[in-house]
């Protein structure tokens, strides 16, 4: 398959950029409805406004909520790190019979569907009162976002060559500061882009949002889901143009970080 | 960055109270918030409201419940059998392509990684309004007189559906075809292989575990859905997920939404150990930061 111009590549590219507008399309279309007028969703949109965003900052509800999510989206993207970090060193370093456990355990989130463990939450968590509280949805969000921040640290521990902590060991360090002064900083890059993904999972998160909220306590997602099922506002697009701001800064964080850690492994193969 | 021996260990081994410790957290979390309520959860539904099958025999008996089951599994394979369609050419794209194109490319395909399904959903049902785009559109061309009901309709599901989930078969479609040597294709060249003979006999079987690894892997995630049916379906046609969240939330059946998500978890699981030797998670996902 090279880059020539044949009739066969023309084809495909023409059908390429149509399933990109199919993509695209949505996206495109719902984020200038953030700056129309009515108060019903019309496009192409009608006049100039900013209302939508002073409808979005200027209600307690919304704010809420959004803090709310941000909340369990920072303690979650910390959680899943710690003790996905902690659980991946181990098993990088000689865990057995328990790795595979740990292995089996951890894609069981991904292949049991969101709904199955929203609705199995929901019951388990009006009888231990964690209902709509900031610990339940951490513990959920952290056992779906696990196994992305696992997968993310076991590929940077992989290109760590061990005799690095070996040799900081030999010279009279513990294991934890051959851990912290040597291992940690080369993965680090990783680290925090499993931290990312994991904040990302967790804010955007609906299904267990749904089902967990209480009748105060709405997560972002949940209050999305209200508004789009009973009458759809313009605040829906200027949320989407918030959410797609912040997206695209994390995106630029994450390549800067996927830099970072191209530079760094390049010690390590030569080690 | 090598991806060979990925979750393999190596190294300095800890000791064995070592290794313990620094897993304990996560056994305990995943033992905590998964493993005992989703057990709980299946037990109860059968021991309530009596101990035995009857509500799993519910479903089976009562006509409703197995059209909802039938009609989810039509719905997940037509949305994996579109977003393959949809998804093989632009994995091509990707990997044939150099520089800004293959950039741009990718950078669509991840996009929707990182926005949000609710403003997708959102989106969609604006699309697809009474006095919506695509009725617009259909009306332009003369497909159509007048407006007519895109919305709360199976076909909206579908296509939203589509959408959201076709980026998670691109991915190992396009990692299985990046590893197909480029020789390959000019060797059934030489050998008179025309560019259809050389896609069907030898692109096609190479790439055969990335796209079985996506199929699955949309299947799967279709099965389950339940934000997109819950905005855009019809409520008097639903899917397993909106019928589990209707018999909870609304009928207060436990039991019974506890036999549903038994139904779904089981034959999902079933599915994945079915095909783990193809399913492998860590290639398919680990390379999506």
């Amino acid at each position: 398959m090279s880059g020539k111009l044949t009739p066969g590549r023309l084809m495909l590219m023409a059908y390429v950029y149509l399933v990109l507008i199919f993509v695209l399309a949505p996206i495109v279309v719902i984020l200038p409805m953030a700056f129309s007028e009515p108060d019903y969703l019309t496009f192409p949109p009608e006049g100039f406004t900013f209302k939508w965003f002073g409808a979005f900052f200027g209600n307690a509800r919304w704010m809420d909520a959004s803090v709310f999510s941000l909340k369990i989206a920072v303690l979650t993207s910390i959680v899943t790190v710690v003790v996905g970090t902690m659980a991946t060193y181990a098993l990088m370093r000689g865990a057995g019979r328990l790795g595979t456990l740990f292995q089996g355990l951890l894609i069981a989130p991904i292949v049991v569907p969101h709904i199955a463990l929203a609705v199995a939450l929901y019951l388990f968590f009006r009888q231990t009162g964690l209902s709509g509280t900031v610990t339940g949805y951490v513990m959920a969000h952290a056992i779906i976002a696990m196994p992305f921040v696992v997968f993310t640290v076991a590929a940077a521990l992989s290109s760590v060559d061990a005799t690095l902590e070996d040799a900081a060991m030999s010279c009279g360090a513990s294991r934890f500061d051959a851990f912290r002064l040597v291992t940690l900083p080369l993965i680090l890059p990783n680290v925090l882009s499993g931290a990312l993904f994991a904040f990302i999972l967790s804010f955007d998160e609906p299904v267990i949002s749904f089902f967990l909220a209480g009748i105060r306590d709405k997560t972002l997602p949940r209050m999305m889901f209200d508004n789009i099922e009973q009458n759809l506002t313009p605040v829906i697009p200027a949320i989407a143009v918030l959410l797609t701001g912040v997206s695209i800064l994390v995106l630029v964080c994450a390549a800067v970080l996927r830099r970072m850690a191209q530079s760094r492994s390049i010690p390590a193969e030569e080690g | 960055m090598s991806m060979a021996g990925f979750l393999q260990p190596d190294g300095r081994n800890l000791s064995k109270a070592g290794i313990l410790l620094l897993m304990a957290p996560f056994f305990l979390l995943i033992g905590f918030a998964f493993l005992y309520p989703l057990l709980s959860l299946l037990s109860i539904s059968v021991t309530e409201p009596q101990t035995g099958l009857q509500n799993y025999e519910r479903i089976l008996d009562t006509p409703v419940y197995g059209k909802v089951l039938l009609r989810t599994l039509w719905i997940a394979l037509l949305v994996s059998i579109l977003s393959l369609f949809l998804a093989f050419p632009v994995a091509m794209a990707m990997v044939s392509s150099s520089g800004a194109m293959a950039v741009f490319i990718t950078a669509c395909i991840l996009l929707p990684f990182w926005s949000s399904v609710l403003v997708r959903t959102a989106a969609w049902a604006v699309l697809l309004q009474r006095n919506g785009i695509v009725n617009d559109l259909l009306q332009a061309i003369g497909i159509i007189d007048a407006p007519v009901r895109l919305l709360y309709t199976q076909g909206a599901v579908v296509v939203a559906m589509t959408h959201v989930l076709m980026p998670f078969m691109v991915l190992p479609i396009y990692g299985a075809l990046r590893n197909i040597p480029p020789d390959y294709g000019r060797a059934a060249a030489i050998c008179g292989a025309g560019p259809l003979r050389s896609f069907f006999e030898v692109t096609l079987p190479l790439a055969m575990p990335g796209v079985l690894g996506g199929f699955i892997l949309v299947f799967l995630t279709a099965l389950g859905y339940f934000i997109t049916p819950a905005l855009l379906g019809s409520p008097q046609e639903m899917m397993i997920a909106t019928l589990i969240s209707q018999q909870l939330r609304e009928f207060l059946d436990w039991p019974f939404a506890a036999a549903l998500v038994g139904v779904l978890t089981l034959f999902v699981t079933a599915i994945t150990l079915l095909f783990s030797r193809v399913f492998r998670f860590d290639r398919m996902l680990g390379g999506q930061v």
